[in-house]
């Protein structure tokens, strides 16, 4: 038999592409879903969420999603490295790193207003991620968050991740400010 | 500007991995100053016809660098005053500001291209005086008889400049007026042909500004209004509401022409309980204190402002001082 219309290229092109725009329709996502998506393959919670120790092995303590280093979580003073290749010290929770930069805590993401991130507007965490800086404008963010890695997504999703971000439970939690550089303490009470 | 000294090491060899990040673009930046249009002779300093020098009266602080600056408005354009807090500047517009440290070091421009944004690019001088050449994206060092000096890299210019309303910052209505604060540290006295808001709306290149009196920060003391100017040139791109961009820390600390009971708001959150971050947990009570605590260092992790500076600016700092003696704010209390 004779096909009145036999598929060329073109019209392969074309049906394919139809069936990825409705795949593609199938899947729409709202923004907070994407948010969840990229949060939760993108690693934000191994070293946002407070790590625990459970019957499996070390895992994210997800009644404390996302709350950075946890307030009552003193660190007594780093342990000082041989002189060698090993550069860092990391918390058994995952959230006090040590190194050449001092001492960062990860921050509290959830929408606590005071403790954290809830009064930010999407452009300040757009502008954190861009420029690596504090709400966009202020210090310089200390290792080992990896803002340039991050700086390669769209501005959709990071506005997604933000609208996810603001969409999670507040959890009330202080994180300490960063401690300097061990040799540079002396120097830095000096100076203020 | 400063890099967090030790960090940068570390944080290149834990992301080590990381793609490399897409910079913004030069967008076809001329390569050299002369090319720019600033200068009509560049060996004879000569600056074109149609550029305007320009002086703020509360100028930002750069480490002591001594600045000139210039504005250029294409042919028979305006700009758009009718938000007096937020002026619409014509497509290219061009301002110049040079700095120099015994002799010129670099002299950087904005400008609003084609597409309505603003590109911000900076011209390194050669050490003969001969021109100055585009800097890399990302900044560089230079030497000057005062030690290392940074060029800023495009996202730094970015984080001051796109926290505004507009990204001009220092070519205002408050910043133009002719009811110049005698108070205002490093006050400079304008070049004679310097223009003013009055020569630019008397020349039609500012149009939609009430015309009635100068603007002038209402302030009860003479030190307040120049400390509330000093912190609105230095600090309130970024500590401001006015839109997203702005950092949400609760304190205001830019002036409003068009809405002079804006003050209230400025002092009310100046004398508000100190919340956040004080460096080495000084004791302070409301946040005026913690801002002069954080002016005050250079520590990278509290220092304000946070970047464009490596130096306190002790005349800044003292202002700020006297402000605090004078009317020893307090949380409870308010401010006289
Ligand atoms: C390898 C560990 C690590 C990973 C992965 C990580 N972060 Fe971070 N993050 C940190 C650390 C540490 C800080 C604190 C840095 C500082 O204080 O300078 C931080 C700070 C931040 C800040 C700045 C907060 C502020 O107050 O300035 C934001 C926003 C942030 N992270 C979001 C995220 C998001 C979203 C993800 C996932 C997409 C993520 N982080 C993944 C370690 C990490």
């Amino acid at each position: 038999m004779t096909r009145l219309f036999p598929p060329t290229r073109m019209s392969r092109t074309l049906l394919a592409l139809g069936l990825l725009t409705s795949a593609h329709a199938a899947l729409a996502e709202t923004p907070v879903e994407r948010g969840r998506y990229i949060v939760q393959s993108t690693g934000c919670h191994d070293c946002h969420t407070p790590w625990i120790m459970g019957p499996d092995g070390p895992g994210p303590d997800m009644s404390r999603a996302l709350s950075g280093h946890p307030q009552d979580l003193t660190m007594p003073p780093v342990p000082s490295l041989p002189e060698g290749p090993w550069l860092s010290v990391v918390s058994a929770t995952n959230t006090a790193w040590a190194g050449p930069w001092g001492v960062s805590f990860t921050a509290n993401l959830t929408p606590d207003p005071e403790t954290g991130m809830g009064k930010w507007t999407a452009k300040n965490f757009r502008d954190t991620i861009r420029s690596g800086r504090h709400l966009g404008r202020g210090r310089e963010l200390l290792p080992p968050m990896p803002y340039p890695v991050y700086n390669n997504m769209t501005d959709a999703d990071l506005d997604a991740i933000h609208a996810y971000l603001q969409s999670i439970p507040p959890i009330r939690n202080r994180v300490p400010e960063p401690l300097p550089p061990a040799a540079k303490t002396a120097a830095t009470d000096a100076a203020n | 500007m400063f890099a967090l000294r030790p960090p940068t090491l570390p944080l290149m060899l834990m992301l080590a991995c990381a793609p490399a990040v897409a910079a913004p673009g030069l967008h076809d930046a001329p390569g050299l100053l002369s090319e720019t249009g600033l200068y009509a002779d560049i060996a004879r300093r000569e600056v074109a016809a149609d550029v305007i020098p320009f002086s703020p009266q509360y100028p930002l602080w750069s480490d002591g660098a001594s600045k000139r600056r210039w504005i250029r408005l294409p042919a028979g354009t305006a700009i758009d005053a009718s938000n007096p807090d937020a002026w619409v500047f014509p497509i290219g517009t061009r301002l110049w500001k040079q700095f120099a440290v015994g002799r010129a070091i670099e002299t950087r421009m904005i400008d609003r291209i084609e597409d309505g944004s603003w590109r911000f690019v900076s011209y390194v001088w050669r050490e003969d005086g001969t021109d100055a050449e585009l800097a890399p994206v990302r900044g560089m060092r230079v030497a000057t008889q005062d030690g290392d000096y940074r060029i800023p890299s495009q996202a730094d210019c970015r984080v001051c400049h796109e926290g505004a309303a507009v990204p001009v910052l220092g070519f205002s209505a408050l910043q133009l007026s002719a009811d110049r604060d005698p108070l205002a540290p490093h006050a400079e006295t304008p070049d004679p042909v310097a223009t003013d808001l009055d020569a630019l709306m008397r020349s039609g290149r500012l149009t939609g500004l009430p015309a009635d009196k100068a603007p002038r920060i209402d302030a009860p003391t003479p030190v307040t209004r120049a400390a509330l100017g000093y912190l609105h040139a230095n600090c309130g791109h970024c500590h401001d509401n006015a839109q997203d961009a702005g950092v949400p820390t609760g304190l205001l600390l830019a002036q409003r022409v068009a809405d002079p009971a804006h003050n209230d708001a400025v002092l009310a959150s100046l004398v508000a309980p100190a919340d956040r971050y004080r460096p080495q947990n000084l004791a302070a009570d409301t946040r005026l204190q913690v801002l002069a605590q954080r002016m005050a260092t250079r520590d990278p992790r509290a220092q304000m402002p946070p970047l464009g500076t490596a130096h306190v600016d002790t005349e800044g700092l003292a202002l700020i001082q006297r402000w605090l003696d004078e009317s020893s704010p307090t949380a409870q209390g308010g401010m006289p």
